[in-house]
């Protein structure tokens, strides 16, 4: 399925893809860092509904969009993770950085 | 169970997923787990992944994946001939990194650890790495996955 980025209300929703690795985890972040500094975003909510697999390539896309965005007062937010995307999320200490909704 | 195979890939973003997808059928006929592959595919994915960074800088080289059935063990064994590791101990500290710039977690030694039952590293700068890891299947999954 084709990720898709729409920005609603200063929020920059991000649908993610299937399989988030090395390979499709650069495209995201690039496509994401554009429209933060194009659009007026202040948070970036990751939406994880089609997510299958993401080995630590993920870590990284959330925690750079979290470095991009904090200095400036922005969140992120976790939105349809399952458990195992949250487990690896715990495992990186990523859940001290964003906010993982229900 | 007993089965072998012995796959030799360039070492590409592109393939990261054809490892992943082979590996995960070579363990098809002894009925895993959703989660024992998850797990599988997730080791698979950080070690070659590790190849293509950093043995190769990106340039592209060889990757060679060997696995092995025995019974319900299986044994894996990710090679590359790349630059190799300098101190193999500081790599497989968590959120360890040699490439922040790429926005790399340093969380993929970590990964292999926790989502196989065993994980070795040997490596020789300037001749390469072999990453060996081994799992036994059919064990309870820590979670589930894909639901």
């Amino acid at each position: 399925m084709q990720q898709q980025f729409e920005v609603i209300d200063h929020y920059l929703m991000i649908r993610l893809p299937e399989e988030i690795d090395h390979r499709s985890s650069s495209e995201i972040s690039r496509r994401a860092d554009h429209m933060i500094l194009d659009r007026e975003v202040s948070d970036v909510v990751f939406d994880f509904s089609d997510t299958k697999f993401m080995d630590s390539s993920g870590i990284g896309v959330l925690a750079g969009r979290h470095r991009k965005i904090s200095c400036f007062g922005g969140k992120v937010y976790v939105i349809h993770a399952d458990e195992r995307i949250r487990r690896i999320l715990r495992m990186s200490g990523l859940t001290d950085l964003v906010e993982i909704m229900e | 169970m007993e089965n072998e195979i012995r796959m030799e890939m360039a070492a590409l973003p592109e393939n990261e997923g054809f490892a992943r997808i082979a590996v995960a059928a070579f363990l098809t006929p002894l009925n895993p787990t959703v989660e024992e592959i998850c797990d599988v595919k997730t080791a698979v994915s950080e070690a070659v992944t590790n190849a293509v960074i950093h043995a190769y800088d990106g340039q592209g080289g060889r990757i060679r994946i060997s696995c092995r059935l025995e019974g319900d063990l299986l044994h894996m064994e990710i090679e590359d001939f790349g630059k190799g590791i300098e101190d193999v101990k500081q790599a497989m500290e968590p959120l360890f990194t040699t490439r922040a710039d790429l926005e790399r977690s340093g969380m993929g030694f970590a990964f292999m650890e926790a989502f196989m039952d065993g994980l070795e590293v040997e490596s020789t700068p300037g001749k390469g790495t072999k990453v060996i890891m081994e799992k036994k299947l059919g064990n309870e999954p820590w979670v589930s996955c894909g639901e």
